[in-house]
């Protein structure tokens, strides 16, 4: 579904990608961790072109980005991706924020686009939020009507960039109660977290990132419980 | 007592009264009102080009905005006015409130220019990447996204540029262009009383740039009360 292939990326002299290569497959939930400064979060950027790779290649089914960088907009709508300051458009109603890509991109009319959006509000637990603007709604709330607009757009795969860290305490777990939901149905999901118990029991495998690459990867139990790596332990010394 | 009253009807009289001079007034204030009503218009369109410009990813437009604000606010919009007048439009049979209105324009545009430019970028960037990673393109997003929330913060600005224009119009007299400062001066020429008419001119002056104000306020209020 996914595949990355020897990516580098960066910023004035720093280097913070040197050389990510993984493959993701479909319906897999990968979880990416790693201290802050190690790269997970461009590497994230970087699957949908939200940062230009220096130099690699992605493959999104088998299409190669790089090479089709005008294709860009059509190819981002396979992919969704959901931020941690959740960037909702504050000028428009959680209604209008969910419909307008479906309806501006997918042609969809006004009103298929408003019974999605109203199933979709039902699927995240706000299904009757529809005609509030985003400032009226708590950190919580406005995460799950990001994850609805990404939603809107029926991606096949499905970006979610620290989704819970900019939120208070008591609402991390409805947000992770939507994601983990959607990974029983079966998305094809990279997330970057600091929720290491959601990491470790949702994702079908866990990848840690230092010093611009992957430095160990493998399923939840062999990491947690038995890393490879010194670094690896040390890390989750320090945040377990 | 008697004599404060004569002073004042007597300053009434001249300046207003003779030789039906309140119609200098009246008319001088209609060429400041209709100076930076065009000037307000071609500096919004010349600004809302130049930001496009200076945003956009053309490097020879960018290049030229850039150096086009730079001049036209480094140098004082008097130069500017006898420039275009005298220089640049110098044979030319255009009317004078037309070439002021150009040159007041175009020196607008470059503070319209700054404004958008402010406006848009202070657009939390977030906004642009959620927007592009729905797949819309840079133009859509600016459309979709970006514009509608940036003009709310140009809007309050570009109404104080308005004020500022209205006051700045002050100097078309340099190109004997009988705007309401003007008028004041030509009052003066004949009654030789320059308290009366310019404190006339500064009071026609004070109370539109007031009602300006006012409803700058009001529409600040509304625009905060749909955040």
């Amino acid at each position: 579904m996914i595949e990355v292939v020897n990516l580098h990326k960066s910023f004035g002299d720093l280097k913070v990608l040197k050389g990510v290569n993984t493959k993701i497959e479909k319906q897999e939930v990968v979880c990416v961790i790693g201290a802050s400064g190690s790269g997970k979060s461009t590497f994230l950027r970087c699957l949908n072109l939200l940062e230009e790779p220096d130099s690699g290649e992605i493959y999104i089914d088998g299409v190669p980005l790089m090479e089709h960088k005008k294709d860009i907009n059509r190819l981002r709508q396979k992919v969704g991706m959901v931020f941690q300051q959740f960037n909702l458009f504050p000028h428009m109603t959680v209604m209008e924020n969910i419909t307008l890509g479906p309806v501006k991109l997918k042609g969809m009319t006004k009103s298929q686009a408003e019974e999605k959006a109203i199933e979709l509000l039902r699927k995240v637990g706000l299904p009757d939020k529809d005609d509030v603007y985003p400032n009226h709604l708590s950190g919580g709330q406005k995460q799950r009507v990001a994850i609805a607009r990404a939603l809107a757009m029926d991606p096949e795969i499905m970006l979610f960039d620290e989704p819970t860290s900019a939120l208070d305490p008591e609402m991390v777990g409805e947000v992770l109660n939507v994601m983990k939901q959607l990974a029983n149905e079966g998305m094809t999901m990279v997330v970057v977290t600091h929720e290491m118990g959601f990491a470790r029991e949702v994702g079908d495998r866990i990848m840690f990132m230092d010093e611009g690459i992957i430095f160990e990867e493998g399923p939840p139990e062999q990491i947690f419980t038995n890393p490879r790596k010194e670094r690896t332990r040390e890390f989750l010394g320090k945040v377990l | 007592m008697n004599s404060i009253y004569k002073v004042l009807s007597d300053a009434i009289y001249y300046n207003l009264i003779r030789e039906q001079r309140y119609l200098q007034f009246v008319q001088g204030l209609g060429i400041s009102l209709q100076l930076t009503f065009y000037s307000a218009i071609l500096g919004t369109i010349i600004g809302l080009v130049l930001a496009l410009a200076k945003l956009g990813r053309i490097k020879f437009l960018e290049k030229f905005a850039t150096l086009y604000v730079d001049v036209i606010r480094g140098t004082p919009v008097v130069v500017q006015l006898v420039l275009i007048y005298y220089a640049i439009l110098g044979s030319s049979s255009l009317p004078k409130i037309v070439v002021a209105s150009i040159a007041f324009g175009l020196n607008s545009g470059a503070y319209v220019c700054e404004l958008i430019r402010a406006g848009i970028m202070a657009v939390d960037k977030g906004q642009m990447e959620a927007a592009r990673s729905l797949g819309f393109s840079y133009s859509q997003s600016m459309a979709y996204i970006i514009i509608p929330q940036a003009v709310k913060n140009i809007l309050p600005a570009l109404v104080n540029e308005f004020i500022v224009l209205l006051k700045e119009t002050a100097i078309a007299g340099y190109i004997a262009l009988d705007d309401l400062t003007r008028a004041g001066n030509i009052v003066r020429g004949r009654t030789f009383d320059a308290y009366t008419p310019f404190i006339l001119v500064a009071a026609i002056y004070l109370y539109i740039t007031t009602i300006l104000s006012w409803m700058l306020g009001k529409l600040e209020r509304r625009l905060r009360e749909s955040d």
